[in-house]
């Protein structure tokens, strides 16, 4: 069903089993506790940086699979993006895998892009079991889409860091689990900002524009959600963001209104605007959230994974950045 | 005296980097290749060397000295052989400091693996 550009999933599709792995700067953050694998080593034990992102969701899959008890032939599709050139994490994956594939790129918002699609899948019958995920490496996207470490290039106060890990769930017609609600599809928006240290602020107006979206489609209140999420806004874009909602008269409530880039990471980690990467917000509904959801602590949350879509060409070629963000609303049901 | 001048100088040199940086928002490439050619248009001027006489290190460390060093071989090679030693000597003075460059990046290259 469809209300503007909100999916509703009337067959209520269940996320049975997911995984959060990540690297050693995730281990030292407060959701350490959270994520299923934690490696000590940045390069798990693999030749290149972009390898051990591949090895990350590779695990992530493993995992989730493991989880619920089923071997990888059961599942029937895999969604999944990154930030490689050619998404070559995923493809790789996907080739370990074996599972029918589909490819996504949404940078930072393919966590919901993948999880609003594989709902939409199940919940129309096409499958009964779909995983989706993605997964980012610190080294391997500082070497895309700005400079190799090594260099030694300064980062501004405003620019964020790179989560090292990889976020996957398995999306089923039923079982025991959190179930998804419904999704809403984000469009472009680009105010014209062009500094890809600044990518809180330039995804800040995306974020708004999905969320009043969102609450305008369900005709539901703000403080319908124990917890509206945003992926990776950083400190800067998330202030922004709030400020935003607020002039256009959504107001959610404070304590009920967070953001992924700043719960990874603890305050004296020198992250300086906070986390970001497609596995910020992966691995922290994928690890966190659900684990919360299934203490009972959430019932109902609201992920919003924003996404800047822009290239190391773009950048070069001084075009702005344009933007997106994806909403899912997942309810735990009693 | 000289101590403090390269300190005034030196500093200063690094305070226009950091603004290009940080104000004028250039990458980090932009700004470096920036100050490597304004040393060279001061040199043309004939204006690096009273600098690097007045405040010594202070203008021989920053990257503006490169830029100073670049058409100084290329002028001193240009009175020797002519136009031809523009191009002989563009890299004479610097050839020390870009072979150090690539022989100590070969050897760090195979000796460690980057941390992240």
């Amino acid at each position: 069903m469809r209300r503007g550009r909100t999916w509703t999933f009337p067959n209520k599709p269940v996320i049975i089993s997911s995984a959060a792995v990540g690297g050693p700067f995730e281990a030292q953050g407060p959701l350490s506790a959270d994520f299923d694998i934690l490696h000590e080593d940045f390069w798990l034990g693999q030749d290149s940086f972009e390898q051990a992102e591949k090895k990350l969701l590779e695990q992530a899959c493993e995992r989730t699979i493991d989880k619920a008890g089923m071997k990888k032939e059961d599942i029937q599709f895999f969604l999944a993006g990154d930030l490689m050139n050619q998404i070559v994490t995923s493809s790789f994956s996907a080739r370990t895998l074996g599972s029918p594939y589909i490819g996504l790129f949404g940078a930072c918002s393919t966590s919901m892009e993948g999880l609003a699609l594989g709902a939409l899948i199940v919940d129309a019958g096409q499958a009964e079991f779909v995983i989706a995920g993605t997964a980012s490496h610190n080294a391997a996207a500082n070497r895309q889409y700005r400079y190799p470490s090594e260099y030694g290039a300064q980062n501004p106060p405003s620019a964020q860091w790179t989560v090292t890990g990889a976020g996957t769930g398995l999306i089923a017609k039923e079982g025991k689990g959190p179930s998804v609600t419904s999704a809403t599809i984000g469009r472009i928006v680009d105010m014209g900002i062009s500094d890809p240290f600044n990518m809180g602020v330039a995804m800040a107006p995306a974020a708004v524009d999905t969320i009043e979206a969102h609450f305008r489609d369900l005709d539901v209140d703000t403080d319908h959600y124990d917890l509206v999420l945003t992926g990776d806004l950083g400190r800067v874009g998330h202030r922004i963001c709030a400020d935003l909602l607020h002039k256009h008269g959504l107001n959610i409530p404070q304590d009920r209104f967070g953001d992924c880039g700043l719960m990874i990471y603890r305050e004296d980690q020198p992250v300086q605007a906070g986390a970001s990467g497609p596995a910020c917000s992966a691995t922290v509904f994928y690890g966190h959230i659900l684990k919360e959801m299934e203490k009972g602590n959430l019932n109902r949350v609201l992920m919003v994974a924003t996404g800047a879509l822009l290239s190391p060409i773009t950048f070069q070629q001084k075009e702005s950045i344009p933007c997106i963000a994806h909403a899912v609303s997942i309810e735990r049901m009693r | 005296m000289i101590f403090l001048w390269a300190f005034v100088v030196g500093g200063l040199i690094c305070v226009i980097g950091q603004l290009m940086f940080d104000v004028m928002k250039l990458t980090p490439a932009h700004t470096t290749s920036t100050l490597v050619v304004v040393g060279a248009i001061l040199d043309g001027f004939g204006l690096y060397e009273p600098l690097i006489d007045f405040a010594g290190a202070g203008a021989t460390v920053p990257i503006t000295s490169f830029g100073n060093a670049l058409v100084h071989g290329a002028m001193a090679e240009a009175e020797k052989n002519g136009l031809i030693g523009v191009v002989t000597g563009i890299f004479e003075v610097t050839s020390a400091g870009i072979s150090a460059a690539i022989v100590f990046a070969f050897i760090a290259s195979l000796l460690f693996r980057s941390k992240g």
